[in-house]
């Protein structure tokens, strides 16, 4: 690896945290709660928008898992749920309606968050309809995985990004606020996966699963990236590049053994495809906010309409993380 | 009588610390504990004034403990020192830590050492018999010298290393004495703990150690060989490592795992942990059992995580494993079988196959249009997709993919110089293939076919070029997969004991002796074929010779062998 680059990603890695500082204005105070963050918290960021029938779920598995507060920015959502996150106790809630597109898919918004609260805390970063699973989940809080990971001084958790569907058509079974998405999109493809290495950032490039399988058979390569890094111990050095899928300094994305071995690693359940999705992929789509000009959402408004059936034969229901464990999804490494 | 005193070394966790410590005293132990300097003076006291009610707990000359230093044997020493002075009755002495959580009753280590008066449990080898020193350092800890720290000054601390393997500076080792090293955590008897503390030679031993690198996993090992009557070389406390050196922690969930221990005290127990405390700091009195600890089942998943860590899953390629080329440990998960040419030459070979092995078969799986899975199917194991653009994106992932979903179940499939082939060299090099060729075998169906001559020649051409790549791939020094070729001439003279060789080989356990021979496809006219090819100027060889006018038979039936008589 030459100087150049190494020159090159620092220099990237000050644009970003400069940026991100900009784009801080376009963010207004609903609820700012962070002067009850302790030092030591785990702390949640996410962003969202007119999510307000996930996010009763959603605040109660990380509350579980032992999340102490939660930062959220709001985009410019009409459901009210900026309204309902400003009165949870734990929640510190930004708004704005500045472009999501041109925030880089709220990156800048939250790199400024975790730039300003994040500091020296373990920070989550998923979206309202992402679920984190890691080894021993049912049994340890997070805290013991962070406190784990402390010891072993490690800074940053690989989770890949797991598809999760119906079996049968998409539409079939209306999610109820506050119910548990995986109790209707239960299956996912366990093993059709590609893994590449990206020289410059040093990160897996993994794609694959359903949307791969249906949505993108023809390009193959224009599939959706399934790598994310959704859990660091933050420092305000850090940046996000790429939504969670890789960041700098590129140490950070060396989440994976090269020499045979196998790091510990989660999984993030992604209960994208539910009723509420067919709704949402024709309003993104007139939104054109999206990555690649919003080429994921016409792929999926293409296919779905002849059949929102994502299911097949060798699908596979998902149980608990140490299926995903045996099936080689996810690793304990030497975490025992 | 309190005939076992017990050391803590505690230094976070202080609240878990106290617990345990009411937990010793409860049981009749007196408790000397000695509290890093680095924990600040108020949370000190604090600490402090918690345990003001036990008047058989007290605290020792607080030293500064870095890992790796010096000052973990001066708090040993110096709590040690308070025990021994203060409890005149105290036989054995206790060392543990402050995330050390004791398993089973307090009475039950007492009948245990009360057995055993006069031994020292203290884990002691020599440097030329432990595998786990960090660092690879083992002799050198003995024989060098660390100023530097190890966790806040890396850099100057192998520096320094070099320095002194280079300069090749040696310290002397006092009288002589043989280093052992073990495990920091021990219980030694009265007897033994005095002859060291009151050693006329101590202050020779303290410097000297004070510049041995970890001295706390080497001081008290290597003393007590000096002055014990009686050393069983293994620790009561319960302590695992894993690759880093660092000590593994039990959580919630090993609580069965310790309870089935039956050791006496286990390190390191996460604070968190409420069950754990819970079970175990309010167990009934001792029941008095008299169990030897059993740590063999909490060794085994401790090294099997070890394990998953340093070497992994043969044929996993994952998010957190990607191994560099050549580390892969095993490029794919199991066994599999590739056949090129048979399903040319035989009608129905693949159902053949499925008849004699209890494998899966699949057609072409890279064939150009599709992934020609087992029984047409258009998905297989893991959700894997047989659209040929999904495939061909990444053929060596949707191989390796293919075998680790099918894990326990052997895959066979057909090649062919038709099919796409940069795959070809990947499975040459792969030690789980056993590819099979029957060289010129693809010249069968365009002799079947009918089709217009010149464009015959054309293909043959092709096709001929494409397997003779491949067949030099497979005579290539680095291939590593169990090849057979065959050219078509040879086989078709005998087919049945190669193919023999191979269902063999696969390992079906469903028959031993084949009883049925695959149908060969009619050859009569093939060798005119050939001639006809060649008068058209093209030189096909990869067959063997064929005579133009003797059609070869096709020797379908099965010969029986003549020694098997019943």
């Amino acid at each position: 690896m030459s100087w150049r680059d190494t020159y090159r990603r620092r220099l990237m890695r000050k644009r970003y945290l400069i940026r991100a500082f900009r784009k801080r204005r376009e963010l207004s105070v609903v609820a700012d709660r962070t002067s009850a963050i302790k030092p030591g918290d785990i702390l949640l960021f996410s962003t969202q928008r007119n999510e307000k029938i996930r996010l009763p779920y959603f605040l109660k598995y990380y509350r579980d898992l032992g999340v102490n507060h939660f930062l959220m920015v709001d985009n410019d959502s009409s459901d009210g749920s900026a309204r309902y996150l400003g009165d949870q106790p734990d929640v510190s809630v930004w708004r704005t309606g500045a472009s999501y597109k041109r925030s880089r898919f709220g990156v800048d918004w939250l790199n400024w968050l975790q730039f300003k609260y994040g500091h020296d805390h373990w920070v989550l970063v998923v979206d309202p309809d992402e679920f984190l699973v890691y080894p021993f989940c049912d049994t340890r809080p997070l805290r013991a995985l962070t406190d784990w990971l402390d010891a072993s001084s490690i800074k940053s958790f690989s989770a890949m990004l797991l598809d999760m569907y119906p079996k049968g058509r998409i539409d079939a079974q209306p999610y109820q606020e506050g119910q548990n998405p995986l109790e209707i999109a239960s299956w996912f493809d366990a093993g059709n996966y590609t893994y590449k290495k990206n020289a410059f950032f040093g990160n897996l490039w993994i794609q694959g699963g359903p949307r791969t399988r249906i949505f993108f058979a023809d390009t193959p390569a224009k599939a959706p990236a399934l790598n994310k890094i959704p859990l660091v111990k933050w420092d305000r050095k850090y940046a996000f590049i790429s939504s969670t899928h890789m960041m700098l300094p590129r140490g950070l994305n060396q989440v994976y053994d090269e020499w045979g071995g196998e790091k510990a690693s989660g999984a993030l359940l992604h209960t994208k495809f539910l009723d509420t999705f067919t709704v949402k992929a024709a309003e993104e789509l007139t939104r054109q906010q999206h990555y690649a000009a919003s080429m994921e959402y016409k792929a999926y408004a293409e296919q779905l309409k002849d059949n929102p059936d994502l299911w097949c034969r060798f699908s596979e229901k998902y149980i608990n993380w140490r299926q995903l464990e045996i099936l080689g999804l996810m690793s304990k490494g030497n975490w025992a | 009588m309190n005939s076992v005193g017990v050391i803590m070394l505690v230094h976070t966790a202080l609240g878990r610390a106290e617990q345990v410590a009411r937990h010793w005293a409860a049981g009749g132990c007196p408790v000397v504990i000695h509290v890093d300097r680095k924990v600040d003076r108020r949370t000190y006291n604090t600490f402090v004034k918690a345990l003001s009610d036990l008047p058989d707990v007290r605290f020792s000359h607080r030293h500064a403990c870095e890992w790796g230093t010096w000052g973990i044997v001066a708090a040993s020493q110096a709590a040690a020192e308070t025990l021994l002075g203060h409890y005149p009755d105290v036989r054995h002495v206790y060392l543990s830590s402050g995330s050390c959580l004791p398993l089973r009753p307090v009475a039950e280590l007492k009948t245990y050492l009360d057995a055993r008066p006069d031994t020292d449990f203290i884990e002691s080898a020599t440097t030329a018999d432990v595998p786990w020193t960090v660092g690879g350092l083992d002799m050198e800890r003995f024989t060098m010298r660390f100023p530097f720290s190890w966790k806040r000054h890396r850099p100057l601390f192998d520096a320094y290393v070099n320095l002194q393997r280079k300069l090749g500076f040696k310290r002397r080792i006092p009288n002589g004495i043989t280093p052992h090293m073990g495990s920091q955590w021990w219980c030694l008897t009265r007897r033994t703990l005095t002859a060291i503390l009151m050693d006329t030679d101590r202050p020779e031993y303290d410097e000297y150690f004070q510049k041995v690198w970890i001295p706390d996993e080497s001081y008290f090992q290597t003393l007590a060989r000096l002055h014990s009557k009686r050393i069983e070389s293994r620790s009561l406390t319960l302590s695992k490592f894993d690759f880093q050196g660092k000590p593994h922690i039990f959580y919630d969930d090993h609580l069965q795992l310790l309870r089935r221990s039956d050791c006496f005290v286990a390190r390191k127990i996460w604070p968190h942990a409420d069950r754990l405390y819970e079970a175990f700091l309010t167990d009934a009195d001792g029941r008095g059992k008299m169990a030897e600890p059993q740590p063999g089942k909490i060794d085994r998943i401790f090294a099997k995580a070890v394990e998953r860590r340093t070497r992994g899953r043969p044929g996993l390629i994952m998010q957190s494993r990607k191994p560099n080329e050549g580390w892969e440990n095993g490029v794919t998960a199991g066994r599999y079988s590739v056949f090129q040419g048979f399903a040319d030459l035989f009608e129905d070979f693949n159902d053949w196959l499925v008849r004699a092995t209890d494998t899966r078969v699949h057609g072409h799986l890279f064939a150009p249009e599709r992934a020609e899975f087992a029984d047409g199917q258009t998905v297989m194991s893991g959700a894997l997709s047989d659209v040929a653009s999904v495939r061909d994106y990444d053929p060596q992932a949707f191989l390796i993919n293919l075998i680790w979903n099918t894990r326990g179940e052997r895959q066979c499939w057909q090649f062919g110089p038709a099919d796409k082939q940069p795959i070809g060299w990947f499975i040459a090099k792969d030690p789980n293939a056993q590819i099979s060729v029957i060289s010129g075998a693809w010249a069968v169906p365009l002799f079947r076919s009918g089709k217009d001559f010149a464009e015959l020649r054309k293909e043959a051409a092709q096709l001929q070029k494409v397997e003779a790549e491949f067949l030099n791939s497979l005579r290539s020094p680095y291939t590593k997969a169990r090849i057979r070729i065959w050219t078509m001439a040879e086989f078709i003279e005998s087919p049945m004991e190669p193919l023999q060789t191979i269902i063999d080989e696969i390992g079906s356990k469903r028959i031993t002796r084949l009883t049925e021979a695959p149908r060969m496809t009619d050859l009569k006219g093939f060798g005119q074929f050939l001639q006809n090819l060649k008068n058209q100027g093209m030189h096909p060889y990869l067959m063997g010779d064929f005579p133009i006018d003797q059609d070869p038979v096709p020797t379908n039936t099965l010969t029986r062998k003549p020694y098997l008589v019943r």
